[in-house]
Formats: C-alpha cells, structure tokens, sequence
C-alpha cells in the first residue's frame, strides 16, 4: 500500500504522471494533475513510483504506507 | 581546470550519424565531478553527462535558462537564433519561475493528454493525406521533405487557427526557418514574415475568434497580444524540426530493426535512443552549487546533454541497443524540470500516427540508400536527417 501526495504549484502539466499510471492520476481542466486513487493496490505501486521519479516538475510524492 | 585552459576538448563534438550520440560521451560520464570544454565562441562550459546530473541540474533553481545573464553559452550557428525575453516578449523557454509560469500554467490544458488525444483524428487525417499525395507521386519520396516535415506545419497551424489558404504561405517560411541550408540572411527574412503574419492573424482572432489555441489564448486574457507573437513563434519553431528529425530518425531505425514494426514501446525506446534535441538545454549558474562534488560557480555555463544521460549505463543496460521492450520512460529526450517539452505529448502522438499509417500503407517501403550514406545532420543543433530517400 502506498499514499500519495501531489502539490499542484508546482506541477507544471507535463502529463507524465497520467502516462505512467492512468488509473491513479489525470489532469483537470487546467491541465493540473489530480490524483485519482490516493491509496492505490500493490499491484500499482511500481506505475506509481515511476510517476513520481519522472515527475519533471517533482511534485509528486509517494510514501509506503 | 580553468577557463583559461587551452587544453580542453572542443565542443560539440561531431556526431557519428546512425551511432549517435559522440562516442566522447561514454568517457566523460566515467569522469570524476563534470567534464570542462570550450565552445567555438572560446568560452569554456560545464559539460553534464549523467542521468543523474543532468535531472539535478535542470531542477536547481540556482541554475537559469535566461541568456540575458552573464556567461549564458552560445552555440555558433543554431538554427533561427535565440532569441532572449527582451528581444522576444513571450520566448517564455528563456524565462525562470515565477516570470515562466504563467505562461506555462496558461499553455498547459492546451497540451494536457486528454486534449492531445482528442487531436489524433485530426493528426491523422494530416499524416494519411501525406502518405495519400506519396503515393500518387510515383514510387519513391524523401520521406524528410515529403512526410516528416510537412505533418508537424500543418499539425501546428491547424492548432494555432491558421487559414487553410494561408498554410502554402505559412508553411514555405517555417521550411525556410528549419532547413539548414538556409543562409542567415532567408532566416532573419522568414522570421518577419511569420512574426508579422502571426501579429495580423492574432489581430483577427481578437475580432472575430475561432475556435483555435490562438482564440483561446486571447480569452484567457493571461497573455498580452503582443506576447502572444512569441509564443506562437516559439511553439511554431519548437515543435516542428525536433519531430520531423523524431519521425525521420524513427523511420530509419525502424526500417532496420522491422520485427519491432507496430510494438507499443517503439515511440518512447526512440525518442531515448535518438535524443535530438541534445544540445538544446543550455543554462547557467547564477549561485555557487556543487553538482556530483564538482563546484559550479556563478556565472559559469552549463551544458546538460540529454542524449548523453539517454545513454547512461547506469540508467539505461546497453544503451546503444534499440530495445523497445525496455521500460524507457524515464528518458529525458524532452529534457527535464519545468522547462519540459510543453508538446511531448503531441510529438507523440505524432510519431505514432506516423509510423502506424506509413507502414501499414505502404509495407514495401525501404531505403533507396544505405543508411550509412544517408545525410545526417552530423553538425547540427538538432540531431536528425537532411532527407531519407525511400521507394517501394
């Protein structure tokens, strides 16, 4: 299991995140990621820790809950 | 070492075509700290060769994209210039926070993936009445000057609202803009051509808008009209030589590796693999910081080279080999830190249509040449082709 936290200042709309695990994160209509499962299986947890390190703009962060 | 060192090895280095990247890259990255070289302006640089490196870089606020500060490196000869915020008012690229982000924050839903998906009708229809005018031709094309080219105009005046019957006219000055065989001189020319045009066009979306990027922008009200020139021009630039070279390149690789033909992994293992946008990222330091213990000073230039980290053992295994069934998305082909390629996901996009529509129509399409002798732009800012003539 693992939680994550996004700071949508610094998120600079790259889409990275929804690319890398689509059933986790998405943009809103600004283009700012949203997170859809902030406690996502350990099934997704590899998607969601490569969200995180290619995160361009390092606004995203997964802690192991 | 010192700036004054004239032992340093010249930079860039000539790139071998098919091999890319420099073989001096592997060497570098085995040095200790970062490597020290010389510009052809005499100007000595930081070289950033790791994975690593070069995302901690790109990410250190103390490091700037804006050429206005002392010792910002200048590559002779890059194509169309650089153009600084004061000579450019929205060349946001050469803008840091906060000054960058509110025209970033106002592009972004633009680029966003959702949107971009929703172009690929449109982008598909663009690359199939390509291949459609190919085939009518007769049995060969320069697949540069016929198709790689021509998909990524009219991708972005169609995005940004340009009139069909304008697009001869749009598209003739861009193709002026990016072939290097330009002279200094048709570029300056091109430039205020296209600068105008768009300056009237942005005057008549004002008027009557449409629903097109440019419209948009207007109604967003973020951005002053006479910004919005510069933004258009730089997204007109930026998203044209980089995926034509993108689409070309990949043609080639693929049409040497054909078992890897219709495999999902092929656009991100390209992008990696071809890196062409190595020497686009220069910065320089503005405060004293230490990257991988070696001390950058302020003021002292910096050069990340993207497709030296690409190619990264560390990051990537056989990094030479084209591997689509690698987990390669952790590239920085598109750079990194908020100065990541606003398009990536159009490039994309793109790419895929490309090579999903090329070789599923035309699937005895082959090189006329051998690869070995094609015309790689060996001395180019941007890695890539000059023409890929193929038959079928």
């Amino acid at each position: 299991m693992v939680e994550i936290s996004v700071d949508t200042e610094r998120c600079v709309g790259a889409g990275q995140c929804v690319l890398s695990a689509p059933d986790v994160f998405d943009q809103d209509d600004d283009g700012i990621v949203t997170v859809l499962e902030a406690n996502p299986d350990a099934d997704q947890a590899a998607e969601v820790v490569q969200a995180e390190r290619i995160c361009p703009a390092q606004a995203i962060t997964v802690r192991e809950g | 070492m010192t700036g004054t060192d004239t032992s340093l090895a010249d930079f860039p280095m000539r790139r071998p075509g098919v091999a890319f990247p420099p073989p001096e890259y592997a060497h570098f990255r085995e040095q200790p700290g970062l490597v020290r070289s010389r510009l052809p302006t005499g100007a000595a640089v930081w070289l950033v060769t790791r994975h690593e490196d070069v995302r901690t870089v790109l990410t250190d606020p103390r490091v700037s994209s804006n050429p206005d500060h002392d010792g910002f490196p200048s590559l002779l000869g890059r194509t169309g210039g650089v153009p600084s915020p004061d000579t450019m008012p929205g060349w946001f690229v050469a803008l840091d926070p906060p000054e960058h982000d509110r025209f970033r924050k106002t592009l972004i839903p633009e680029f966003s993936v959702r949107r971009i998906r929703q172009l690929r009708p449109v982008v598909e229809r663009i690359v199939g009445d390509r291949i459609d005018a190919m085939l009518a031709a007769g049995g060969t094309a320069d697949l540069v000057a016929d198709f790689a080219l021509p998909v990524p105009s009219l991708v972005i005046s169609g995005l940004l609202g340009v009139p069909e019957v304008d697009r001869d006219f749009f598209e003739s000055r861009t193709r002026v803009l990016v072939t290097t065989t330009s002279t200094d001189q048709q570029r300056e020319a091109a430039t205020k051509q296209l600068l105008r045009y768009l300056d009237r066009l942005i005057a008549i979306k004002r008027k009557r808008p449409g629903d097109d990027l440019i419209s948009r922008l207007l109604a967003a009200g973020t951005i002053t009209p006479a910004e919005l020139s510069g933004v258009s021009m730089l997204l007109l630039i930026a998203g044209h030589e980089t995926t034509a070279n993108n689409i070309a390149l990949g043609v080639l690789t693929l049409l040497m590796h054909p078992q890897w033909i219709g495999d999902a992994g092929v656009v991100e293992e390209l992008l990696r693999l071809h890196s062409v946008a190595d020497l686009v990222a220069l910065r320089v330091a503005t405060e004293d910081l230490d990257v991988s213990g070696q001390l950058i000073r302020a003021g002292e230039g910096i050069v990340p080279l993207v497709a030296a980290a690409n190619h990264d053992e560390g990051a990537f295994g056989c990094p030479h080999r084209f591997d689509p069934g690698r987990k390669a998305r952790h590239h920085v082909a598109f750079g990194y830190g908020v100065h990541q390629c606003l398009g990536q996901n159009l490039v994309r996009i793109e790419m895929e249509a490309a090579y999903q529509a090329l070789f599923d129509r035309i699937p005895g399409l082959r090189l006329a040449r051998p690869a070995a002798e094609l015309p790689f732009k060996y001395d180019g800012v941007l890695f890539g082709l000059h023409s890929l003539p193929v038959q079928w």
